[in-house]
């Protein structure tokens, strides 16, 4: 068999695939003025902080960001938009209790919002990450949101045509990922991540913990390696215990 | 004249919330509701952020930053619960796999149209969140709300003068003063929780209504 054949010629051919960056900065690097940069997260369950940092360090401007909010408080992506590098957000839900600095922005007119229904937005990371060209939709079908846009009636429904939401790069946050990008994630922080990770040229996905290929079981793999390109460990002092005794019952 | 008190309409609308039910309740007053579903009722929680199984608030101290709700509160997943990602949250929704959303609003058309994302004030900042997706999403979409506006208005009207949600996908209204149904013969009057006679809360709400809550003590 030409495949077994090729395994057992050279196991050590596969060793060099590794998506492993040993910095935030340099997983950031590239990102280039005017990108646009899907951030996981919803609020800040699933938000990559420390990645969102290393964008600010690394001074990319004009960008597009596409998030379900606007950011919270001072941190991540509100302290992304502080430091106006963003021209445009693409989001569902930019008001909140702590959205100062967005408002801010928005009410000088220094910012621009493209507001999507929430299950909008999700399925157009997910058709342009799947490839697909546009796709009707019954959300938001008769309301402001859908002004403008081409509808159809498909056996007595009625839809609005959609379109795929693709991006340069995707900053994603996960529990744990392996050497050749496989991820899991954990709780609610989930969200997004597995959809902007397939929806972005480059995804890159700070991991709470990297772990040798083939820990992570099969099964339950929520993101395959294909949709990633980068992974960056960043330990969170939360989930300490937790990885504590995951690593106790996986010994 | 008598009204309910919102807890008194989230007890009200859970009682019609039957076992094995996948239900949304949305942001705001709605989550009362979970507060109401009988315990010795298995009913499915969803929350559009990436859960089915949503257990109650968390004890102080247990709170994970990492297990919210879509009102981003700290809660509990219940055992058989799981999570999943934001295309397949809004696959339940909008698949019609969703038995219920119970939702808040500002306004009801005559015709079920809802109005409760957006004043349409020229200065507030738009936010629609899972809206729109739950307004059409849900194999029955209840709303819950005072029957009238702190003006004294009625929130019933023929047609909305908020910015629209969703078109005619409402089906049923649960307000301080009475349970209505939105059917193809226009509002039905099922239920009046105040101590007003059917005329009086025609005469409040303004549009037609149908009388319906003679049906419903005969059954």
């Amino acid at each position: 068999m030409v495949r077994a054949a090729r395994y057992g010629a050279s196991p050590r051919e596969f060793d060099m695939i590794n998506k492993i960056f040993e910095s935030l900065q340099s997983a950031v690097a590239d990102v280039h003025d005017g990108a646009t940069v899907m951030i996981g997260g919803f609020g800040t369950a699933g938000m990559p902080s420390e990645l969102i940092d290393a964008l600010i360090e690394q001074g990319a401007r004009e960008l597009t960001i596409v998030n379900n909010n606007a950011g919270n408080g001072d941190i991540g992506l509100a302290a992304l938009l502080k430091a106006r590098r963003v021209r445009k957000i693409i989001c569902s839900f930019p008001r909140q209790t702590d959205s100062y600095v967005f408002d801010a922005l928005y009410r000088a007119g220094e910012i621009e919002l493209e507001l999507v229904p929430q299950g909008n937005l999700a399925e157009r990371i997910r058709a342009a990450g799947a490839g697909i060209g546009g796709f009707f939709t019954p959300t938001a079908y008769g309301t402001k949101l859908a002004e403008g846009k081409e509808t159809r009636l498909i056996d007595g429904k009625h839809y609005v045509l959609e379109s795929p939401l693709h991006a340069d790069f995707a900053l994603i946050k996960a529990f744990k990922g392996d050497r050749w990008g496989n991820l899991v994630y954990r709780k609610t922080a989930r969200n997004f991540g597995p959809i902007m990770a397939s929806a972005a040229k480059t995804a890159v996905v700070q991991v709470s913990k990297v772990v040798p290929l083939g820990e992570l079981d099969p099964e339950v793999i929520v993101t395959p390696g294909i949709f990633v390109q980068r992974v960056i460990e960043v330990p969170q002092a939360t989930h300490e215990a937790e990885l504590a005794s995951a690593s106790a019952t996986a010994a | 004249m008598k009204k309910l008190t919102r807890d008194e309409m989230a007890k009200r609308v859970a009682q019609d919330i039957p076992e094995g039910a996948y239900v949304n309740l949305g942001i705001g007053v709605p989550t009362l509701v979970a507060n109401h579903l009988a315990a010795d009722k298995e009913i499915f929680l969803h929350s559009e952020n990436g859960l089915l199984g949503m257990g109650p608030a968390p004890a102080p101290g247990k709170e994970d930053d990492e297990l919210i709700n879509a009102g981003k509160q700290h809660v509990t997943l219940l055992t058989g619960g799981a999570y999943f990602h934001h295309s397949d949250s809004f696959a339940m929704m909008r698949g019609g796999h969703l038995d219920f959303c119970v939702l808040g609003a500002f306004q009801v058309s005559a015709t079920g149209d809802l109005a409760n994302w957006h004043t349409g004030a020229p200065d507030a900042i738009p936010a629609v969140g899972g809206a729109m997706d739950l307004a059409i999403g849900a194999k029955q979409v209840y709303v819950m709300m005072e029957h009238l506006t702190k003006q004294g208005e009625s929130k019933i009207a023929a047609e909305c003068t908020y910015p629209v949600t969703g078109v005619a996908c409402v089906d049923r209204i649960y307000t301080d003063l009475a349970m209505i149904d939105v059917t193809a013969d226009g509002l039905v009057v099922r239920e009046i929780f105040s101590d007003i006679d059917f005329d009086a809360l025609h005469k409040l709400t303004g549009v037609p209504l149908i009388d319906g809550t003679q049906a419903a003590r005969a059954a």
